[in-house]
């Protein structure tokens, strides 16, 4: 067991470390860079010093040494919690992502134990009730919601709020509590904002996981086992859920395993842009969009880090949960 | 002593699926008595599965009962003496408090797949423990109290003594180390271990009737040697009744005092099972007994096979069932008139327009 | 339930068709997957072949109508009587005082009617035919007339017509994304799974590789990385690339493992006894034992190459004008703004959802109509 579980970790870290590799070159590969982009805004600026002003960023951030040179700085700083700096914020990374982390995590749980509170609870009565009323009702619904990419429903969520409810949707804070500091009408106050991107990425995120649960479900029902607790004279409910669902739930083990980690670093980037959200899935693409090399190289890494724990802390658990699973 | 137990009354159960109507069970009639062995042999799919269901109120969707009763004769103590109450299961709730009683606890039941019958990620004692929760009650002694009276007070078993039973049935069933089996998951035990306890989860809350649905079919031949040894000691000693399902006749011939044989749905032979061997009447029996093989027969001679194949249960013949496939076949009669259940015997009855007289 | 398969397999028994005729007797029953088949056929014929036909403007025609409103359709004729012929009312500029912005508003005085089959801007049908006729638009002979079904952009272009040409690029992105990701993964996991050994070990690890970095992100990354310089079809291709760099290891790993169950059934044991070659295997006993699985698979990750274009494209990562697609298109909703002051410009998504769907039920319909166990 631990024999195993340090070979997967020894397995992430050199992962990791090509990840690091290759996500550092995929974002350095474009011809140009953060600099050149803004010594050219700064000249169309009339900047006269810009070319000087650049040229010290350059060496300050070390931009004037090779590729190789520049990815061994980047990483051994790395392993000691020094990413780099931001070029747009002009911040160090750690700051960025230690300011945002918070709410991307608060903001990714809720949606998580919203996703599962309303999926499974669905997904096991669609299964048990194959082909009623409420089981077609569900199906329909789970097939517009797997064609409803996230952002387009934002998108459309934005829209209703303003010309139906006259609402300012976006953000996850009102404008006077922005800075204030932590108190309880903050809380509410974010409540009311968190809903919304956790109401979308719910009706996202259930669809597929009751399409999954109701499958394994109805697998599961036909089994031999499920009648035989039955002929031991157990309540249909128990049946149902200590034997059926307690088996067709383990593959749910895996999907939220490699999800719902990366998914406190990313968590629906699009989504998030879309709102204005104050996470770090809108912070990735501005700083693709705008190269900001060691801010989208240091989270691109974090994401592939958090799903390949994820991965294996999933893998633990299952073996944990399903005694016919043996880790080797 | 031949009191009856379970009653089947001219059940019928009817799978409505999107093709038509299918006849599972058309009119079964029979009686199991107390402590006795029926055996109930047919080709899969003539229904005798569903009859079992059906016994425990368990027959599954899109089936339904349709039709005749099913009435289990419950013995129970009543100030001191004991009384016989009629309950007719066709009328109970599915999922009712009444039925559960009965299912497990005063009829259990065993599969066809050993294999798949037991939840994977449960081991084989919380199995039993489960059952045994559910269904055995102990009764609480007061300690000081004089009267020697029945005691009416109960109480659900411990995790401790659910444990101990289970052990102790594991023993029983023939498990080598149940101290230490009692923890196995199913995944670690054979086929053979797995179908001896599924045994010990029915008998452990010592029912009156075992239905044992072809507990054996998927086995090998020397295992299910041992586990039709364990299933006819198992019922000398607890006074039980056994329902036998299967299309093994080797196997029913070894178990049962008295066979039913069924076709398409419907009983179409009933006696003892030597009278069944010895002097079969219906001629599906006849033709069933001779497509086994014999020892000494010459090698030469082919295996003797029911003609024709089974018939579509959404277009079954006209008059009797097996009319196309029969040997006897009397043109004009056997294609016409469906026929009954007639007494051929001294409790021998068959279906069959032979003994008609028509 | 031995009872209840009784009379599937004798069903099967009675009318013995092949394989294939099987699955168009299922699929037919499927009402949901014909529809969606239907209508990816309708979505490619309009937008893909003949968008030029269908859109009554062409691509970068603009009008004088800056940011419109789209134009109601009504059944009047120019005196305002009942016709069977359709016409648009005209739009009449207006400026808001307090937003110091222009806007549209409906002149139900001027009525526009709509003919079929008009003469207007001339193109070249499928590419080689040249001709000037649009299925609808307004009069050729007055200047005046103008028929915007969705409104226009901040440009003053039609917005119908664009959402046409828009789907053209959106859809063929799906279609030739999923040729190449189809072609490579089977090639690739039949590889893997039938040779086994290091080449096996390479595949294998390419793909986990690739596998390890969540789809979005990494697609970003990459798109990111296309050099903004390159020529608008390069880019096009480019995006289709890194769309099917990301995909193929999943289906590779499918048709792997199938390969691996397949490689040892009896008859591809028997068909090897026979001494047939490594090539006859391969094209004749394994890859059609496992066309039909990734068919349904393939069918089923077109919505999601739509969408990645469609997300990127929108981020301002993929496509950039001048190419014109769906995404490129909700580019011009991004902002508040836009939503408040234009919210007609959202109509493209229902035709993106329209097509994501009509793939799922199309996928979904073929995934039972293949699955040999009959399914639920």
């Amino acid at each position: 067991m631990l024999a195993y579980i340090a070979r997967r970790l020894g397995y992430i870290l050199i992962m990791l470390v090509l990840v690091s590799f290759v996500s550092f070159l995929i974002i350095e590969l474009p011809p140009g860079d953060y600099l050149t982009q803004k010594l050219q805004e700064l000249q169309a600026r009339g900047d006269r010093s810009a070319e000087m002003r650049i040229a010290e960023y350059r060496a300050r951030y070390g931009l004037d040494k090779p590729l190789l040179e520049r990815y061994w700085i980047w990483s051994t700083h790395f392993i000691k919690g020094d990413f780099g700096d931001s070029f747009e914020f002009e911040r160090p990374v750690t700051e960025i992502i230690g300011q945002r982390a918070g709410m991307s995590a608060i903001l990714a749980i809720s949606t998580i134990t919203l996703t599962w509170l309303l999926a499974i609870p669905i997904g096991v009565y669609s299964a048990t009730h194959q082909y009623s009323i409420g089981d077609q009702i569900t199906t329909i619904v789970t097939f517009i919601g797997l064609g409803m990419p996230g952002f387009l429903l934002a998108l459309i969520v934005l829209f209703f709020a303003m010309t139906v409810l006259g609402q300012e949707v976006g953000g996850l804070f009102s404008r006077e509590f922005q800075d204030a500091p932590w108190s309880f009408a903050k809380v509410v106050d974010l409540l009311k904002h968190l809903w919304i991107p956790a109401f979308i990425g719910a009706v996202t995120g259930t669809a597929s996981l009751i399409r999954i649960m109701r499958g394994n479900l109805l697998d599961t029902l036909g089994q031999p086992f499920v009648e035989a607790a039955r002929a031991r004279g157990l309540k249909e409910r128990t049946v149902i859920w200590k034997h059926a669902v307690r088996v067709a739930i383990n593959p749910l083990i895996v999907i939220l395993g490699s999800e719902a980690l990366p998914q406190i670093i990313a968590g629906n980037a699009l989504v998030a842009t879309v709102l204005n959200l104050p996470t770090l899935g809108p912070v990735y693409v501005r700083a693709l969009q705008v190269q900001d090399m060691y801010l989208a190289g240091t989270v691109l890494v974090f994401i592939v880090g958090m799903t390949m724990i994820g991965n294996l802390l999933a893998d633990l658990t299952l073996a944990a949960l399903d005694p016919r699973i043996r880790l080797e | 002593m031949s009191e009856p137990l379970i009653e089947v009354k001219d059940l019928k159960v009817q799978f409505n699926v999107r093709d038509g109507i299918i006849h599972a069970v058309d009119g079964a009639t029979f009686t199991i008595n107390r402590g006795q062995t029926l055996g109930i042999i047919g080709e899969s799919g003539c229904g005798k599965s569903v009859t079992a269901k059906a016994i425990l109120r368990m027959v599954p969707r899109p089936g339904k009962v349709t039709g005749g009763e099913i009435l289990y004769h419950r013995r129970i103590k009543s100030n001191g003496s004991e009384i016989t109450d009629i309950v007719n299961i066709t009328e109970l709730d599915p999922d009712g408090e009444e039925i559960r009683k009965i299912r497990g606890g005063e009829i259990g039941m065993i599969f066809q797949e050993p294999m798949s019958s037991l939840t994977p990620v449960y081991t084989a004692g919380s199995h039993i423990g489960e059952a045994v929760g559910l269904h055995r009650l102990v009764p609480i002694r007061k300690v000081g109290a004089q009267m020697v009276e029945t005691i009416q007070a109960h109480r659900r078993i411990s995790k401790q003594e659910a444990r101990e039973i289970a052990i102790d049935m594991l023993r029983r069933v023939g498990i080598p180390k149940p101290e230490q089996r009692v923890d196995a998951y199913p995944h670690q035990l054979s086929g053979g271990q797995r179908q001896r306890v599924m045994i010990a989860i029915a008998l452990s809350c010592e029912p009156k009737m075992l239905i044992a649905d072809e507990p054996t079919t998927a086995l090998d031949v020397s295992i299910e040697a041992q586990i039709l040894d364990i299933m006819r000691e198992l019922q000398e000693t607890v006074d039980m009744a056994i329902m036998f399902i299967t299309h093994n006749l080797g196997v029913v011939a070894e178990m049962a005092e008295e066979i039913c044989v069924m076709y398409m749905g419907k009983i179409v032979e009933r006696a003892s099972a030597v009278e069944i061997f010895y002097e079969p009447q219906h001629p599906y029996t006849r033709a069933l007994l001779k497509s086994i093989p014999h020892v000494g027969k010459k090698s030469r001679e082919r295996l003797a096979s029911i003609k024709g194949m089974v018939p579509d249960p959404f277009n079954l013949p006209s008059g009797c069932v097996f009319h196309p496939r029969c040997p006897e076949y009397m043109p004009g009669k056997c294609d016409r008139i469906v026929p009954s259940w007639t007494q051929v015997g001294e409790n021998h009855w068959a279906r069959c327009l032979l003994y008609e007289g028509v | 339930m031995a009872e209840q398969k009784v009379p599937e397999t004798n069903k099967k028994r009675q009318i013995s068709q092949s394989y294939w005729s099987l699955v168009w007797w299922k699929f037919k029953k499927n009402k949901l997957a014909i529809v969606g088949g239907i209508l990816i056929i309708l979505f490619y014929s309009i937008c893909g072949l003949f968008a030029e036909f269908f859109a009554p403007y062409t691509l970068d025609y603009q009008s004088d109508y800056l940011e419109a409103r789209p134009q109601p359709v009504v059944f009047k004729d120019e005196e305002g009587n009942f016709s069977l012929r359709p016409a648009v009312y005209g739009l009449e500029e207006k400026i808001d005082q307090t937003l110091r912005k222009r806007f549209y508003e409906v002149n139900r005085t001027k009525i526009y009617p709509i003919y079929f089959f008009v003469k207007a801007e001339p193109y070249k049908l499928l590419g080689f035919i040249p001709t000037d006729i649009h299925l609808f638009g307004t009069d050729p002979a007055d200047p005046e007339a103008h028929v915007f079904l969705f409104g226009t952009d901040r440009l003053g272009r039609d917005l119908f017509s664009r959402i046409i040409y828009g789907g053209r690029l959106s859809l063929l992105i799906g279609l030739l994304g999923q040729i190449l990701t189809f072609t490579l993964g089977m090639v690739m996991g039949a590889i893997s799974g039938y040779y086994g050994g290091v080449t096996d070990v390479i595949v294998q690890r390419m793909t986990e590789f690739v596998g390890a970095f969540p789809d979005i992100p990494l697609f970003m990354a990459l798109a990111a990385a296309i050099p903004v310089t390159w020529s608008p079809i390069l880019v096009y291709f480019m995006l289709t690339l890194i769309l099917v760099f990301i995909r193929w290891g999943g289906l590779a790993r499918q048709v792997r493992g199938l390969i691996l169950s397949l490689r040892e059934r009896e008859y591809v044991l028997a068909a090897r006894s026979f001494g047939a070659s490594d090539a006859r295997l391969m094209f004749r006993h394994l890859l059609p034992g496992t066309l039909s699985h990734c068919i349904v698979i393939a069918t089923l990750m077109i919505p999601g190459m739509i969408l990645s274009e469609t997300a990127l494209s929108w981020l301002g990562l993929g496509l950039r004008p001048p190419l014109t697609s769906w995404g490129v298109l909700l580019q011009e909703v991004s902002s508040v703004r836009s939503i408040r002051f234009a919210p007609w410009l959202l109509t493209t998504v229902p035709f993106v959802l329209l097509a994501v769907l009509s793939f799922n039920m199309l996928g979904d319909g073929l995934r039972d109509a293949m699955d040999p166990y009959g399914g639920r």
